[in-house]
């Protein structure tokens, strides 16, 4: 695969020299310092690196780099707006819902994309959208109280 | 491999020591002057033992002060700077169990002092006293009261020195907020303020008094994680995040078996590869590339050729656990007075703690002196075992800093990543990161033992019982003792030679010990035709076990009807201070098998709640982990080699598994604190085999019970 010399992340353009075939994670993490975005399998099967190509989910671990081209990554870092969080990340304080908090990155992430293509999820949608990111800590309860509270937010129009 | 191996020593893992109860107390090295120069000016309260500061400023020999029980060498300290920041230092570490907070709020409580003037800095060997480790849930009980007590000295150093400043009676001020206040003459002046740019030091004092629970007004209530707006945003680092100037990422050669050795390796075909270092030292093989993708291609293209040997495969390991001796035989005898005997074997697999941070480290030597951030909950233990041993080096030249951490569950309690870094970083001069694999996670670290219990118990017509005797065969000593009223209980535990390499684990034995006693009584009481819960009720004299007993049940509605399909269960103890009961409902499907957990209601009593919300966020958690292990959770093996290191092969508890949770608290404040992070973990397991039990008649006694659904009697 040729190699990157450029991508777009949180809205900003980096140029850098990365090899194509490199996990976007690996990019996202040690070339641009972008670390809110988790290492957890490798294997995509616990949603740690979770971060969206256009508005996507992915898991980053195992998409590689040369497939972006000029797609617009977003990651954690990339949804507080002006000292301002996103109100799913608001909701995972208010409720409390972390403990370590390692996979709490990739759950927002999940979370927001859930959100947007249905902003009222039932209990069970909200199961079967989340099912492929794991909290090891168990905290599935809070995240799903936290969703449904961002939920309430996003509707009321509040920011 | 020259570290992970099956053949632990006792030095280089001392979890094995908490196998059997709490770790041997260790000798500190105090140096006050060293010490004292991190400080700037304000001031400086310690807590440490006063014969320590003795031998040490009489040129004594220092470190000898050993011996000590916990808590008294527990160290803590605390520094007021002049401008009224608040900071204090423990080596414990935080690895979710939110032990930062709940420290926090002990010292704002006994100040009194504002949250968020308060910093603490944790689990770096440099900055922080020694300490044994974070486990056995001890934080609380120790390191919480060590703190309340340099905190609580402060405040009085702090009223001493505005008594003093105003030339007023030190009776007539008070202290609210982080100041002290004269109410009479309407002055108030902030603690830092008040050291006057000068240096002061003061050392607690054994009749130091801390608030009455009933007093707190901070500790005690639901106070938010301190640093959670870090998590939310990605901002915090863990040790896997943290990057050096300079810095490179390495990969080890893993064997393909425990305990192979090393034949030969082909290296040159990965040292062809731009920028990357191969490095050997004996059987210990790494690469070091200037990205993590070239390192692990760089380690992929190690051609090399190992000695294995045979080894126990997971077939015949439980008979080599009892020893290879005849197992007991399994029955029941009705008497003729109406009482029963009962003789079952209970068995348990090796579980993953499966921290979803790998383990992860990033080495740095500079001026003949190393520095690894790594994700543990022993940095003492690390910097005195592993790094001392492998590289000849006191600790004055071994720094271990642990970022607050992805979680361990026990499993974080050795330092391989560290190591591993660290000779890779001394062999390229050049600081290196080293993240685990996933497979390296799952097959390099260490396993909750499995493990084989016999019981052999009888019980009177009346359902109380009259004999127990319990073995546990290699998984441990941890909450083996009957909650119940029994004369004479009767518990061993064996020890036994581990086919994996095998360590703490969340609870310990607990966990297990209960889940065979608690699967036992439950299949005691069904003989005798005595409801569960009144069979309990008959046994227990331990009035805060009755106490949780009731609340659960009431919740729960035990009472209550049992909805059609569905099964329901409990199950109670005791460990670490800490009384739970826990009543689980599930339904199975009637063709696949297919296990549901459908709702837990769990009652807790640890004494005074520090952090009522963070508390129950340790049980419903613990709830969900001991969930995995009960129902499908296991390390498959063969021969010396990990058949299932993925996540898709070794399933843990999802969104879908997760049933609803509620946690009842029994808040003590006539009680000391004990921690938490452990117990709630003990019931689950037998609470939702009891449920199976009751839904299907199927009285499972291996865990975990429905790897794949319930498997039929065939």
């Amino acid at each position: 695969m040729p190699v990157v010399t450029e991508i777009h992340v949180n809205g900003v353009r980096h140029s850098l020299r990365a090899d194509g075939e490199q996990p976007l994670l690996n990019v996202l993490r040690d070339d641009l310092g972008l670390t809110g975005t988790k290492f957890g399998c490798g294997e995509g099967q616990c949603g740690a690196c979770t971060v969206l190509v256009d508005g996507v989910p992915i898991r980053s671990c195992h998409t590689p780099v040369g497939s972006i081209g000029p797609q617009q990554v977003t990651t954690i870092e990339g949804l507080e707006k002006d000292g301002q969080l996103h109100p799913l990340q608001q909701a995972f304080l208010d409720a409390g819902a972390m403990q370590c908090a390692y996979c709490t990155s990739g759950m927002i992430m999940s979370g927001v994309v859930l959100l947007t293509k249905n902003p009222h999820p039932t209990d069970e949608e909200i199961v079967g959208f989340m099912d492929g990111n794991i909290c090891r800590c168990g905290v599935y309860q809070r995240i799903q109280n936290a969703i449904k509270q961002a939920a309430k937010v996003m509707a009321g129009g509040q920011p | 491999m020259s570290e992970p191996s099956s053949s632990s020593s006792p030095e280089l893992y001392p979890e094995q020591y908490e196998l059997q109860g709490l770790p041997a107390a260790r000798p500190f090295r105090f140096r006050r002057r060293a010490f004292l120069q991190l400080f700037g000016t304000g001031l400086v309260v310690l807590c440490v033992t006063r014969r320590a500061i003795a031998q040490t400023e009489s040129g004594g020999v220092r470190g000898s002060a050993t011996g000590q029980s916990r808590p008294a060498n527990l160290d803590a300290w605390l520094q007021i700077a002049t401008d009224g920041t608040i900071t204090f230092f423990t080596g414990k570490t935080e690895v979710g169990q939110n032990i930062r907070t709940s420290l926090t709020q002990a010292v704002a409580e006994e100040l009194p002092a504002p949250i968020d003037s308060i910093h603490a800095v944790m689990g770096d060997t440099e900055l922080t006293p020694y300490d044994a480790g974070t486990f056995g849930s001890r934080s609380t009980p120790d390191m919480g009261l060590q703190l309340r007590r340099v905190a609580a000295t402060a405040r009085e150093a702090l009223l001493d020195l505005a008594a003093t400043l105003w030339s007023v009676d030190r009776g007539e001020l008070t202290v609210a907020d982080g100041k002290v206040l004269h109410v009479a003459s309407q002055r108030a002046i902030g603690f830092g303020k008040l050291t006057q740019g000068r240096k002061l030091v003061r050392t607690i004092s054994p009749e130091t008094t801390v608030k009455l629970a009933t007093e707190w007004s901070v500790a005690g209530t639901s106070v938010p994680k301190v640093n959670g707006r870090d998590y939310v945003s990605g901002r915090h680092r863990y040790a896997s995040d943290i990057a050096r100037p300079g810095m490179l990422f390495g990969r080890v050669l893993r064997a393909p078996a425990y305990g192979a050795t090393l034949d030969s390796v082909e290296t040159s075909r990965a040292e062809a590869m731009p920028g990357v270092r191969v490095v050997r030292d004996g059987d210990f093989v790494g690469v070091v590339a200037p990205s993590s993708h070239a390192a692990a291609q760089a380690v992929a293209a190690l051609k090399a050729t190992w000695k294995t040997h045979a080894q126990i495969s997971e077939d015949q390991f439980f008979h080599e656990l009892r020893g290879g001796g005849t197992p007991p035989e399994n029955g029941l005898v009705r008497e003729s007075d109406g009482g029963l005997t009962l003789k079952r074997t209970y068995t348990l697999a090796y579980i993953a703690h499966v921290p979803l941070e790998p383990r992860a480290a990033v080495a740095e030597w500079k001026d003949g002196k190393l520095t690894v951030w790594t994700g543990s909950q022993r940095p003492f233990g690390i910097r005195d075992s592993e790094l001392t041993k492998a590289f000849g080096l006191g600790p004055e030249r071994l720094r271990v800093i642990v970022p607050d951490t992805g979680s361990g569950y026990g499993g974080k309690h050795t330092g391989l990543a560290a190591v591993e870094a660290a000779r890779l970083a001394q062999a390229v001069d050049q600081p290196v990161k080293i993240i685990w694999t996933r497979e390296e996670e799952f097959t390099w670290a260490y396993f909750r033992p499995a493990g084989v219990i016999d019981i052999a118990s009888r019980v009177r017509a009346d359902g109380t019982l009259a004999t127990w005797d319990f073995h546990n065969y290699n998984s441990g000593s941890a909450g083996i003792e009957p909650p119940y009223a029994i004369p004479d209980p009767q518990t061993k535990f064996h020890r036994a030679d581990s086919p994996l390499p095998q360590g703490s684990y969340r609870s310990l034995a607990a966990a297990a010990n209960h889940f065979a006693r608690e699967s036992h009584i439950d299949e005691l009481a069904g003989e005798l035709k005595i409801d569960p819960l009144e069979f309990r009720l008959r046994n227990i004299k331990n009035p805060r076990l009755l106490a949780v007993v009731d609340s659960a049940a009431r919740a729960f509605g035990w009472g209550r009807a049992k909805i059609a399909g569905r099964g329901r269960g409990l199950a109670v103890g005791v460990d670490k201070g800490g009384h739970v009961a826990t009543f689980a409902e599930v339904a199975v499907e009637a063709e696949s098998g297919r296990v549901s957990v459908t709702r837990v209601v769990q009652a807790f009593d640890c004494g005074a709640v520090v952090n009522p919300d963070h508390l129950k966020l340790q049980l419903e958690g613990a709830v969900i982990q001991g969930l995995g292990g009960a129902l499908f959770e296991a390390v498959h093996f063969e021969n010396g080699r990990i058949l299932n290191p993925h996540m898709a092969s070794y399933r843990v508890p999802r969104f879908s598994d997760a049933p609803s949770v509620e946690i009842i608290l029994v808040d003590r404040k006539d009680l000391p604190s004990a921690g938490a992070g452990e117990t709630g973990i003990v019931t689950i397991a037998p609470a939702l085999g009891n449920a199976i039990c009751d839904a299907t008649g199927l009285r499972l006694r291996s865990l975990p019970m429905a790897p794949d659904g319930l498997r039929r009697p065939g």
